[in-house]
C-alpha cells in the first residue's frame, strides 16, 4: 500500500488523531488529502 | 488607584441538578430520531429513571459533593444498579425532581411562553413552598395555570407549541414559540434557552444562599454556556448572563456571555480572576445552565444494552471569585495554558500548551498538581456509545506526556492516572461537564489541606461550527492559600 | 483512500466498514452505501513506515502510546480482510 500520489480522506477524532494531524502525516508520505474532519462526540 | 494585583480566588461553588426524564424526548438526538420514527419515543419511555434512581445514582451524588469522585474507582459497575439510597441536598447543590423543575421553568419564563395545565401547577406550587430558595413573589409567578383543553389546542395549532411531559406521559404543559416564522424564536430553541436561564438560576440561588454572599455585593455575571439567545437578526446576541442576575436578586450587577463551546466556563474564570485581580471589580460570578440539546445524546447505546438512558439530569453551575481572603484557593493567573492559532492539533501539542508550558513557568512537575480536573464525562454514559472513556483518555495522555519528558517512567502510568486523575462522573452536558465538576471537591481539599495544586483544564471543538478547522484549550492553576498556613508555596 | 484516527477498536471497525460495506448501524447516510474505499488507520505499521518519523512523533505517537493501538490495527485489518481488500 503506497501513500504516496494517493487521494486520502482524513476521518480524524477528537479524542484520537485530529484531522489535521492526519492531514500532516499523510502530506509527509506524499498523499493528496482531499477531505479533512475531525469528529466530537461529547 | 493602587498599583498592586490583588490576588483573585475562588470564593465558593454550587451545582443544580434536574432530573427531567420528561424532557429527554427533546434533546437532539432523541427528537430527531423520534421525528424519523414515532416508536422510538415507546423505547425510550421504557428506559428513563425515576427520580429516586437519580438521586441515588453514585455519579450524580459524586457531582453533588455527596461524595468524592475518586470512591468511584472502587465501587462495582455498573454504578445504575447501586441500590444506597442517596438524599436530595449534597453538600455541593440539590436534584430537583421535574414536576418542580417546571414550576421553576415557569418562575423564571418572563414572556408567558409556558403554559402549565391548572392542576399540576396547584402540585408544583405545594411542592416548591418548601424550597428554601424560593419565595412568594417566586410562587405567584406560577399564575393559576390553563384548562387543559386549553394546552391541548395549543400543541395542535398552526404555530404548534411544544407539549411539556412527566416521565408518566402525563402532559403538563406546553412551550410556546414566540415567533410564527422566526427559527431563533421557536418552541424548541425557547425551552433550550429557558432551561438554561432556570438551572442557571439555582446553581446561583445556592451558591449565594449557602455561602452568605450579598447578591446586591455583586457587580458582574459571567454567563458561559453554549446556548444561542436571540433572534433572527441576532442570533446569538446573549447576555443570558444578566437575566440570571436579575433572578437572584443581583440589582447591582449587570453581565455578559462569554462563548467558547466546552471551554467557556474555564475562559470565563480567567477573564472573572483578571477583573478581580486588577481591582476592576471585587467580585465576579461565572454561571454555566444546561444543555437541554444533550439529554438522551447516547440513548441509543443504553437501548442497545438494556440499561436506563443515563442523560436524563440537566446540569448547571455557579461560582464567585473574590479578592484574597486568606483561606479560599488562588488562581495562579500568571500559569494560564492556552492553546494558540499557531500550536496546532496534535494531542500533543494541545496538552503541552495546557499542562507543560505552564508548570515549567511555575518550576513545577507533572506530579507537583495533586488532581487534574479535565473533561469529567460519565463513561457509563459514553462507552455503551462506543464514544469511550473521556476522562480516562484525557489522563493517559497528561501521563504519557509526563513520560515523554521522562519526569515518570511507562510502568508509572497507570499509577499516575489513578493518582492524579478520577473517574468521570459528569453528566454529558457539555461546557459543565469541562473541568468544573471537581471544583466543588477541588475548593474542600483546597481550604482543608488535602490538596496543595489542582489543575483544570477544559477543551473546546470549534470546529463543530464550521468556521475554522481548530480545537481550543485553555488551563488554569489554583493552589491552597499559603497565608492561612505555615507552608512555603514554592515559586 | 480513508485514513482514520478513531480512538478505539470498535469505533474504528464502524468507520471502517461504514467506508467500505455501509453503515453498519444502518442509521446514517452511507447505511446500505457501499462505498469500497480502502481504509486505514494513521497508527498502522503500513502507514507509519511512510510517514516523515517528525512528523509522525509530533502528531501521532503519544496517541500510539495512550491508545489500544494493536487492537485498532487488527480492527481495521480484519475490515480490510472481510471486504476482500488485502494489506
Amino acid at each position: 500500500m503506497k501513500l504516496q500520489g494517493k487521494k486520502v480522506i482524513a476521518l480524524g477524532e477528537r479524542d484520537g488523531v485530529q484531522g489535521s494531524a492526519i492531514a500532516a502525516c499523510a502530506q509527509s508520505a506524499g498523499a493528496d488529502v482531499v477531505l479533512e474532519t475531525t469528529y466530537c462526540f461529547v | 488607584m493602587t498599583q498592586t494585583l490583588e490576588q483573585p480566588v475562588i470564593r465558593g461553588v454550587r451545582f443544580f441538578l434536574a432530573h427531567t426524564p420528561g424532557l429527554v424526548r427533546y434533546g437532539s438526538k432523541p427528537s430527531r430520531d423520534i421525528a424519523r420514527d414515532a416508536t422510538i419515543a415507546d423505547a425510550i419511555a421504557a428506559h428513563l429513571r425515576g427520580y429516586e434512581a437519580a438521586v441515588s445514582y453514585p455519579p450524580n451524588r459524586a457531582f453533588l459533593g455527596h461524595i468524592h469522585p475518586d470512591t468511584l474507582a472502587a465501587m462495582p459497575q455498573p454504578w445504575f444498579t447501586s441500590v444506597a439510597p442517596g438524599t436530595r441536598w449534597g453538600g455541593h447543590g440539590e436534584i430537583m425532581p421535574e414536576e418542580e423543575f417546571y414550576g421553576v421553568l415557569k418562575i423564571c419564563d418572563a414572556f408567558d411562553l409556558v403554559h402549565l395545565e391548572a392542576g399540576f401547577v396547584e402540585e408544583a406550587r405545594a411542592a416548591l413552598s418548601t424550597h428554601p430558595l424560593l419565595t412568594t413573589a417566586d410562587l405567584e409567578r406560577l399564575g393559576t395555570g390553563f384548562p387543559e383543553a386549553d394546552i391541548v389546542r395549543s400543541c395542535g395549532g398552526s404555530t404548534p407549541a411544544l407539549p411539556l411531559y412527566l416521565r408518566n406521559g402525563r402532559l403538563i404543559g406546553c412551550m410556546q414559540a414566540a415567533h410564527e416564522e422566526d427559527t431563533s424564536l421557536a418552541a424548541d430553541v425557547l425551552l433550550e434557552n429557558l432551561t438554561c436561564k432556570a438551572s442557571a438560576v439555582m446553581a446561583m440561588r445556592t451558591l449565594l444562599a449557602q455561602e452568605q454572599l450579598d447578591p446586591l455585593a455583586l457587580p458582574y455575571v459571567l454567563n458561559s454556556g453554549e446556548e444561542a439567545v436571540g433572534d433572527r437578526y441576532q442570533r446569538g446576541g446573549g447576555n443570558l448572563a444578566k437575566a440570571v442576575a436579575e433572578m437572584c436578586g443581583c440589582q447591582a450587577a449587570t453581565g455578559v456571555d462569554i462563548k467558547g463551546f466546552c471551554c467557556g466556563p474555564v475562559h470565563a474564570l480567567t477573564m472573572a480572576g483578571s477583573l478581580v485581580s486588577s481591582r476592576v471589580f471585587s467580585q465576579v460570578a461565572v454561571v454555566g445552565g444546561c444543555a437541554l440539546a444533550k439529554l438522551g445524546m447516547k440513548y441509543r447505546g443504553h437501548l442497545q444494552h438494556n440499561q436506563p438512558i443515563l442523560e436524563d439530569v440537566l446540569a448547571a453551575v455557579a461560582i464567585v471569585v473574590s479578592a484574597d481572603d486568606g483561606v479560599s484557593p488562588r488562581l495562579r493567573l500568571d500559569a494560564l495554558g492556552r492553546h494558540t492559532v499557531a500550536a496546532g492539533a496534535s494531542q500533543k501539542a494541545i496538552f503541552e500548551h495546557l499542562v507543560s508550558q505552564p508548570l515549567e513557568r511555575l518550576g513545577l512537575h507533572f506530579t507537583d498538581v495533586d488532581k487534574y480536573a479535565t473533561e469529567l464525562h460519565n463513561p457509563e454514559v459514553t462507552e455503551p456509545a462506543g464514544s469511550g472513556n473521556v476522562p480516562q483518555l484525557n489522563y493517559r495522555v497528561i501521563a504519557g506526556l509526563a513520560a515523554m519528558r521522562k519526569e515518570i517512567t511507562p510502568a508509572q502510568v497507570p499509577a499516575f492516572v489513578a493518582t492524579h486523575g478520577m473517574p468521570g462522573f459528569a453528566p454529558t452536558q457539555g461546557h459543565i461537564a469541562s473541568a468544573v465538576p471537581f471544583l466543588g471537591h477541588a475548593v474542600d481539599g483546597l481550604r482543608d489541606g488535602s490538596m496543595q495544586r489542582v489543575m483544570l483544564l477544559a477543551k473546546g471543538s470549534l470546529f463543530l461550527g464550521r468556521m475554522t478547522q481548530m480545537a481550543d484549550g485553555m488551563s488554569l492553576l489554583l493552589e491552597r492559600n499559603a497565608a492561612g498556613s505555615s507552608e512555603e508555596r514554592k515559586q | 483512500m480513508v485514513l482514520l484516527g478513531t480512538p478505539n477498536a470498535e469505533s474504528s471497525r464502524l468507520y471502517a466498514m461504514t467506508v467500505t460495506e455501509g453503515d453498519p448501524s444502518w442509521a446514517g447516510a452511507l447505511a446500505g452505501v457501499a462505498l469500497g474505499l480502502p481504509v486505514y488507520h494513521v497508527m498502522e505499521e503500513a502507514v507509519k513506515t511512510q510517514v516523515a518519523p517528525e512528523v509522525y512523533e509530533e502528531h501521532v505517537a503519544l496517541m500510539e502510546m495512550v491508545l489500544e493501538a494493536g487492537d485498532i490495527a487488527q480492527a481495521v485489518q480484519e475490515v480490510r480482510a472481510h471486504t476482500g481488500q488485502g494489506d
